[in-house]
């Protein structure tokens, strides 16, 4: 088993005609993700990548092909309004790529989500997979392999560290969300838990936190009372210097909240097994199985 | 992007927030007549840089006469100052802000940021003005009022209300202070603040209520939309290095240690970081070439690193994704040709045709180390350098 994205999951990618979205829509083809469409205002009616038809909109894309969730690689100015467009058409998966969106548009985003049935997963992540089943975004598919740990990261590339090492030692993923790196985003740590909980098919979870926010702890807490699988942790940015925001817009230490000290010290008591070196997260979730 | 005092207060001005009658002023020679300008009894000069904490180092004084303002101004002007938040290499004073003076009855502290718990815009307002908010938040929380905005009707005069009541403000201060709330909730909305701070805000002697020092942040996501804002970056304000790096879309940050790090992302980047640490060394910068580097920019990541004189060995660490590891190989390779590079480089790559960019590694007839996963390249460069 798996959550969020599976056999059932029939796609579209916003900015489809883009060079990402157009690259990525045919990675995921090829991995076998059911790519039912796309959308480019002013491009509908083409057909991409063989056989993908584009739409002027969102609601003709889901009328035509039933689409149930969507990938987005808009431009950063615009990415706010494509979101929106998805939830009005009443998309239930709303998957943003996109990097750089003002954080101002994702407050209003943000409002406006609570009032409909969409989840929106990022902005600023690399996306969800479902090892062997379908995969949504921009990470490397070939490192995966189908299993039962549920991965959870705010990073992309710490994630796929995570995975290759797992991967390595013959451990399999269930699904991988990249819940990404902004401060304000759709899916946080505890609806992903939520999610990995019920999930008969995953066994362990692994969490890579990082500085910034508090995220983290609010998700310790919850593990504690919630969660019975095995949970192993990481928090990138022990040695990142105050009030420097580190690459991602999230990653910053202010007024001395959101260290990752602070956040290991909390997981731990909460029951998480945190390794303090990233080099650790394979064999420590090898163990926890 | 951080903006100068000046340059918020004239924000500020846009949204009729009231803040003090100044003049800026770059020359000595320009500040007696800014005084007699603004005409009050006292004037305030103002050391303008990014840094807070600029009284305790001497950056703030107060005049009694033009001539007062103009020596104050020839001592700050061209001072390096030294304040709490600027470190011990201070920074270049080039400009004060010369303004009126005041009878103060009361001093406030009001801040407004994005609260990620909420995902709203939070204000926070407290009777202890002056002080570091951080400070009063960890000796006296119960002394910080907080309320979060819903987007939708934004700062209603009910919730200005609210905030001055519980600030205690009475009489004509209260009149004045329900706009001055609304108007600074409009002010960072409307211009992608992603921080503004006022301490004090100040309620005079007469009930004015006036923003008497102001720290304001941009979302630098939203700059594309404030041309005028654009304007306002200060790059005498920002690391060097950092300026050099974000022209070719390189994430740099420089710290303190002597390991130079190149990797792609930032979580990873971070990861990298810590583990330097763990294996006893001390990363010298933070540096993402994210997922679309070229060989121009693996080559003008090498020549950053390079450029801080610190740096003794070099650490790369790629998880291959959308980024091949033959494309970084041969950026890695080129640069190293190209700059000459005599110190100690340890590779550790990974994901997307790995084998063919060890194999240019090899080929390259150059002197790399091969780090055999994160843990194994971050000993490997920690010993080159002992």
């Amino acid at each position: 088993m798996s959550i969020l994205v599976d056999e059932n999951t029939r796609l579209i990618t916003q900015g489809i005609t883009g060079r990402e979205g157009m690259f990525h829509t045919e990675q995921s083809m090829n991995y076998g993700t059911r790519v039912v469409g796309g959308v480019t205002p002013g491009k509908g009616g083409q057909v991409v990548l063989g056989k993908v038809p584009v739409f002027n909109t969102v609601r003709d894309a889901v009328v035509k092909t039933k689409a149930n969730a969507t990938m987005i690689f808009v431009p950063p100015p615009f990415a706010a309004d494509a979101i929106l467009e998805a939830a009005d058409a009443g998309i239930e998966l709303i998957i943003c790529i996109t990097e750089g969106i003002p954080v101002s548009d994702m407050v209003n985003v943000y409002k406006y989500l609570q009032g409909t049935e969409s989840r929106l997963v990022g902005p600023n992540c690399p996306g969800v997979i479902s090892p062997g089943k379908a995969k949504i975004g921009i990470m490397p598919a070939h490192i995966h392999k189908k299993g039962n740990v549920g991965i959870i990261s705010r990073s992309g590339t710490l994630t796929y560290e995570a995975v290759g090492q797992l991967t390595a030692l013959g451990i399999g993923q269930s699904t991988c969300v990249g819940i990404g790196g902004d401060p304000i985003i759709g899916t946080r740590f505890i609806d992903v838990l939520k999610l990995f909980q019920k999930d008969r098919g995953t066994k362990a979870i692994c969490m890579i936190g990082e500085i910034g926010g508090t995220a983290e702890d609010e998700a310790a807490y919850y593990i504690k009372k919630n969660v019975t699988k095995p949970v192993v942790g990481f928090i990138a940015g022990q040695t990142a210097p105050p009030g420097r925001r580190m690459g991602h817009a999230g990653a910053i230490i202010s007024g001395g909240q959101g260290t990752a000290e602070e956040k290991m010290k909390i997981m731990k008591r909460c029951g998480i097994k945190v390794v303090k070196s990233p080099a650790d997260l394979g064999k420590t979730i090898q163990k926890a199985l | 992007m951080k903006i100068h005092e000046y340059q918020a207060k004239e924000i500020l001005r846009k949204y009729n927030v009231a803040v003090p009658n100044g003049i800026l002023v770059s020359k000595k020679s320009e500040a007696a007549q800014a005084a007699k300008k603004i005409g009050t009894d006292v004037v305030v000069v103002k050391a303008q840089i990014h840094a807070g904490g600029r009284g305790k180092g001497g950056g703030v004084k107060l005049a009694k006469s033009p001539q007062e303002a103009e020596k104050h101004t020839g001592n700050i002007i061209g001072m390096t100052l030294v304040t709490p938040q600027t470190g011990p290499e201070g920074r270049l004073v080039k400009k004060v802000l010369i303004e009126e003076g005041m009878s103060i009855a009361k001093e406030l502290y009001m801040g407004i940021l994005v609260d990620r718990e909420t995902s709203r815009v939070l204000i926070m307002a407290s009777e202890a003005g002056g002080m570091e908010i951080e400070e009063v938040a960890a000796d006296t929380p119960e002394k910080i009022i907080k309320e979060t905005v819903d987007p939708v009707i934004g700062v209603q005069p009910y919730l200005a209300r609210k905030i001055a009541f519980a600030l205690n403000i009475k009489g004509a201060a209260l009149k004045a202070i329900i706009p001055f709330i609304i108007n600074l909730y409009d002010a960072f909305v409307k211009e992608d603040c992603s921080m503004l701070e006022i301490n004090p805000l100040v309620i005079t002697s007469d009930d004015r209520v006036l923003a008497l020092d102001a720290k304001v942040d941009i979302d630098d996501n939203a700059l594309h939309r404030h041309k005028e804002t654009q304007g306002f970056r200060d790059l005498d304000e920002e690391d060097p290095l950092e300026v050099d790096a974000s022209k070719f879309n390189l994430n740099y940050i420089k710290l303190d240690g002597n390991i130079g790090c190149m990797v792609n992302g930032a979580g990873l980047a971070m990861g990298t970081m810590d583990i330097i640490k763990l294996s006893g060394g001390e990363p010298a910068n933070f540096l993402d070439v994210g997922g679309g580097a070229d060989e121009e920019m693996i080559e003008n990541g090498f020549r950053i690193i390079l450029s801080d004189p610190s740096v003794k060995g070099i650490f790369i660490n790629i998880f291959g994704g959308i980024l091949r590891c033959d494309i970084l190989a041969r950026g890695v390779v080129a640069a190293t040709k190209k700059l000459k590079i005599k110190i100690p480089v340890v590779v550790r790559m990974e994901g997307t045709n790995m084998e063919e960019g060890h194999q240019i590694l090899k080929d390259s007839g150059l002197n790399f180390a091969i780090g055999n996963g994160m843990k194994d390249g971050a000993q490997k460069v920690v010993k080159a350098i002992k």
